[in-house]
């Protein structure tokens, strides 16, 4: 039996890699193809900017930077996989990824949350694990009503409903009149456009009791004492948030590790056959639409926990502006720029469009901005009539969101021009159990 | 006729779905006819006044006009180069700023800060009142307005192609998809850089703006009655584009079949060139008009306006111009309609609603697969 890896630039790696048994055993056989060492690379890079960014304003800023780039690399590393479940492995094109995230998010707020309205929107008051699975769930299940007809259309019908729908759900959320509905029929609330507090997160617990400042738990005095303002004089905020990181991380692996058994499993393997020609694996007896429903509703139950993980721990989720279509395309962007199809390339595509093409550019514009010494123009109209380079250079800088926005769609294109495997789009795993391009030893060649 | 009526029935029997829709449909004039006249059988019927009806079916009208106008270039695109331009809500603001930017240069010149006039009163602090900007004191600065938005915006259009589409041509749909996503956050966000992100009001209010016609009892708003005037002589022009000209043929030619309509020798890039400078034309003058209609203007108004003219395209068969126009009225009439059952929260999802429904059961759109163009 011959090896499926695809073939690596480093000579050092074994030869000898059968399909893993385990969960670990994947992950090791990730690690071994040095896809694990890629991805920490370029977070080493992205630190060692931020270190380069910061460093004058003292190690807490440092470290508070770190936290933020590494949690939103995270986090759309999260999207970016289940998405590539849909459309990297299936080709299914869905749009909609910001109303799922929603979905599971709002769930898990309104089965959570406390039933006493004095707080705000009541709730059921459950478990959070009941939430999270709940969230799950009702992202699978309208992922399941929308397949049912939906995965009968073409490619661009398929994005226009999934784009569709995410903005239905968004106004639904959105609505104080739904919002009534519900609290008359379920005595649950969604909070109409002011939105929803989250439930506490429960890696706080593990550092204060209860949850409060001031009263630190045994685990919480031990990590302030080293790292805290004691001891390295990082704050507590910050060090809780790594803390949140390190699960966030589990669940990358986790999400990465699934796929991967997935994608190799003979049913992941019917699905490539889907993605690169339908009419065969048709032909050849699978049943391709119960296969596409089964990926749609898988990926969305996955859009849905990463919704929750996300925006879950936020502190405040509302439905404007946060799950806008925007949101899709920057978990597309991701997907695009590590190339559909590829697991590593998801995770990558989401920490560089995290850090480099998100965070980066406001970063970079605020610190020239500070260098700049020129009052800002109030508007384009006065920059322009000023006719002075540096007054036009602090209105750019101050200005820097939209054009960060024209980057990223300049970017988008430049991908779609030269590139369009994304970064590590060349590893797209085939289809065939044996890797069909390369044979093993001793067999003829073609040249 | 015979035949017909049992090839209904038929395909009710096939597809419960149509005929689910068909139901609800006659449900809802059932509780109109009911409301209507006043009559209340549980939750069937109510109050609703013929004037309420009445306003919100010309509302309806019009704001279908607009969204049938920019969806005539959707349409377009789509069929004549085989992708769902992500981009065409942008070239809506394209030509509302640039069109806003000459009717306000027109109207104001001389008493406003050119700068003020030209970026839509984002520089400056002149109030619209200031500048005056209405169709009855300064028909001529709307006028040239509409006509500043159309040629921007087919130059935009146009430059769009040639820097990001032009290069992709033989690519699938897909691709070229996500290449227009990027050209909409590139048009976006230069909009929002040059013009700035404040929502404005554009418009001046002058006394006695709504034109009576007094032997009719009628009595309509000087714009909405700009828009309509204005949308359904483009549509027209369209029309006799379309139909009688060679371009009109060859495009509908290639709308048809391009392999044939390439082999027979039209010139396939002409074409293309006059497709994106009608198109995005059209676009930017709907995009002008929608202001007009709202009174108010924000850089991303036409990004979030595209979800509905994709549903007024899909409704009338997408790559059909006069399927676009006709889904655009009934876009627009279920928008201002819907709140007499829903709440007004509603009534954008209602329209999505109405184009999913149509995806489902009749993805060829009203028109079966008549591609006239």
């Amino acid at each position: 039996m011959s090896d499926a890896s695809p073939p690596s630039s480093d000579g050092d790696a074994p030869a000898d890699g059968s399909a893993p048994e385990s969960a670990t055993a994947a992950l090791i056989d990730a690690a071994r193809r040095s896809d694990l060492g890629l991805v920490l690379g370029t977070l080493l890079l992205v630190y060692l900017a931020a270190t380069v960014l910061t460093f004058t304003d003292g190690l807490n800023s440092v470290v508070g930077l770190m936290r933020t780039l590494t949690f939103l690399g995270l986090v759309y590393a999260l999207a970016a996989l289940a998405l590539n479940l849909q459309w990297g492995y299936a080709g299914l094109f869905n749009i909609g990824v910001a109303g799922f995230m929603a979905l599971g998010v709002y769930t898990m707020g309104i089965v959570v949350r406390s039933p006493d309205p004095a707080f705000g929107p009541p709730g059921f008051g459950l478990p959070l694990p009941v939430g999270i699975a709940a969230g799950m769930l009702v992202a699978a299940v309208v992922g399941l009503l929308a397949a049912l007809p939906a995965l009968r259309l073409k490619a661009d019908y398929l994005a226009i409903v999934t784009l569709g729908i995410s903005e239905i759900i968004r106004l639904f959320l959105q609505s104080s009149a739904f919002d009534t509905f519900l609290r008359d029929a379920l005595g649950v609330g969604t909070g109409g456009g002011r939105g929803m507090g989250m439930p506490r997160n429960p890696v706080r617990d593990l550092f204060l009791v209860d949850g409060q400042a001031g009263t630190p738990t045994a685990l919480g005095d031990l990590v302030f004492g080293v790292f805290g303002e004691s001891g390295l004089g990082i704050s507590n905020t910050i060090l809780i948030d790594w803390g949140y990181i390190a699960v966030l991380a589990a669940f990358v692996i986790g999400f990465y590790v699934l796929l991967e058994r997935l994608g190799r499993s003979p049913f992941g393997r019917t699905l490539k056959a889907i993605r690169e020609d339908e009419l065969v694996a048709d032909s050849l007896g699978k049943n391709v639409d119960l296969i596409k429903i089964k990926v749609f509703v898988i990926g969305c139950a996955l859009m849905g926990l990463a919704g929750i993980l996300w925006f879950g721990s936020q502190g405040n989720v509302s439905p404007t502006p946060q799950f806008m279509p925007l949101l899709t395309f920057y978990v597309f962007i991701a997907v695009i720029i590590g190339g559909s199809g590829s697991n590593t390339g998801a995770v990558l595509g989401g920490i560089v469009f995290a850090t480099v093409l998100f965070e980066g550019p406001r970063r970079i514009g605020a610190a020239l901005r500070d260098v700049i010494d020129a009052q800002t123009p109030p508007s384009f109209g006065d920059a322009l009539v000023s006719l002075d380079p540096t007054a036009f250079l602090a209105y750019a800088t101050d200005n820097i969101a939209p054009l960060q926005f024209v980057f990223l769609g300049l970017i988008l294109v430049f991908i779609m021009h030269r590139r369009p495997d994304g970064l590590l789009g060349d590893r797209i795993e085939t289809a065939a159990a044996v890797d069909l391009s390369e044979r093993p030893g001793g067999g003829e060649t073609d040249e | 006729m015979g035949t017909t009526d049992s090839s209904i029935v038929d395909s009710a029997r096939a597809r419960p779905g149509l005929l689910l829709v068909a139901l609800l449909g006659g449900l809802l004039l059932v509780d109109l006819a009911a409301k209507l006249a006043g009559v209340s059988l549980g939750p069937v019927g109510g109050a609703l006044s013929a004037d309420r009806l009445g306003s919100n079916l010309w509302s309806g009208v019009v704001i279908g006009l607009v969204i049938g106008l920019a969806g005539i270039g959707l349409s377009m695109t789509y069929s004549i180069l085989s992708f769902a331009n992500f981009s065409h809500g942008d070239l809506l603001s394209t030509g509302a700023f640039t069109g806003w930017g000459v009717a306000f240069l027109i109207a104001g010149v001389g008493d406003v800060p050119l700068r003020a006039l030209l970026t839509v009163r984002d520089a400056g602090s002149a109030t619209s009142g200031d500048i005056g900007a209405h169709i009855l004191s300064t028909p001529i600065a709307i006028l040239l307005g509409l006509l500043a938005a159309f040629a921007a915006t087919a130059v935009v259009a146009l430059a769009l192609d040639r820097a990001f589409y032009k290069p992709m041509r033989d690519r699938d749909g897909i691709s070229i998809l996500i290449a227009s996503i990027g050209a909409a956050l590139i048009v976006r966000y230069v909009i929002q850089f040059v013009y700035g992100s404040d929502r404005r009001g554009v418009t001046a209010s002058v006394e006695a703006s709504n034109l009576a016609f007094a032997p009719l009892g009628l009595s309509v708003n000087a714009h909405d009655l700009t828009i309509a005037v204005a949308a359904i002589g483009l549509m027209l022009a369209m029309h006799f584009m379309l139909q009688r000209t060679k371009l009109g043929t060859a495009m509908r030619a290639m709308a048809d079949n391009k392999d044939l309509a390439l082999v027979t020798g039209i010139p396939a890039e002409r074409v293309v060139t006059a497709t994106w400078i009608i198109g995005g034309g059209l676009a930017g003058a709907s995009g002008y008009l929608y202001v007009l209609l709202r009174g108010t203007i924000q850089f991303d108004f036409g990004w979030l306006l595209l979800l509905l003219i994709f549903a007024a395209v899909i409704l009338g068969g997408i790559g059909s111009v006069y399927g676009a126009i006709a889904g655009g009225l009934v876009i627009g009439i279920v928008f201002t309609t819907s709140t007499i059952w829903i709440p007004s929260d509603f009534n954008e999802a209602a329209a999505f609603a109405v184009m999913i429904t149509m995806l489902l059961l009749r993805p060829e759109g009203l028109f079966g697969g008549v591609t006239t163009a």
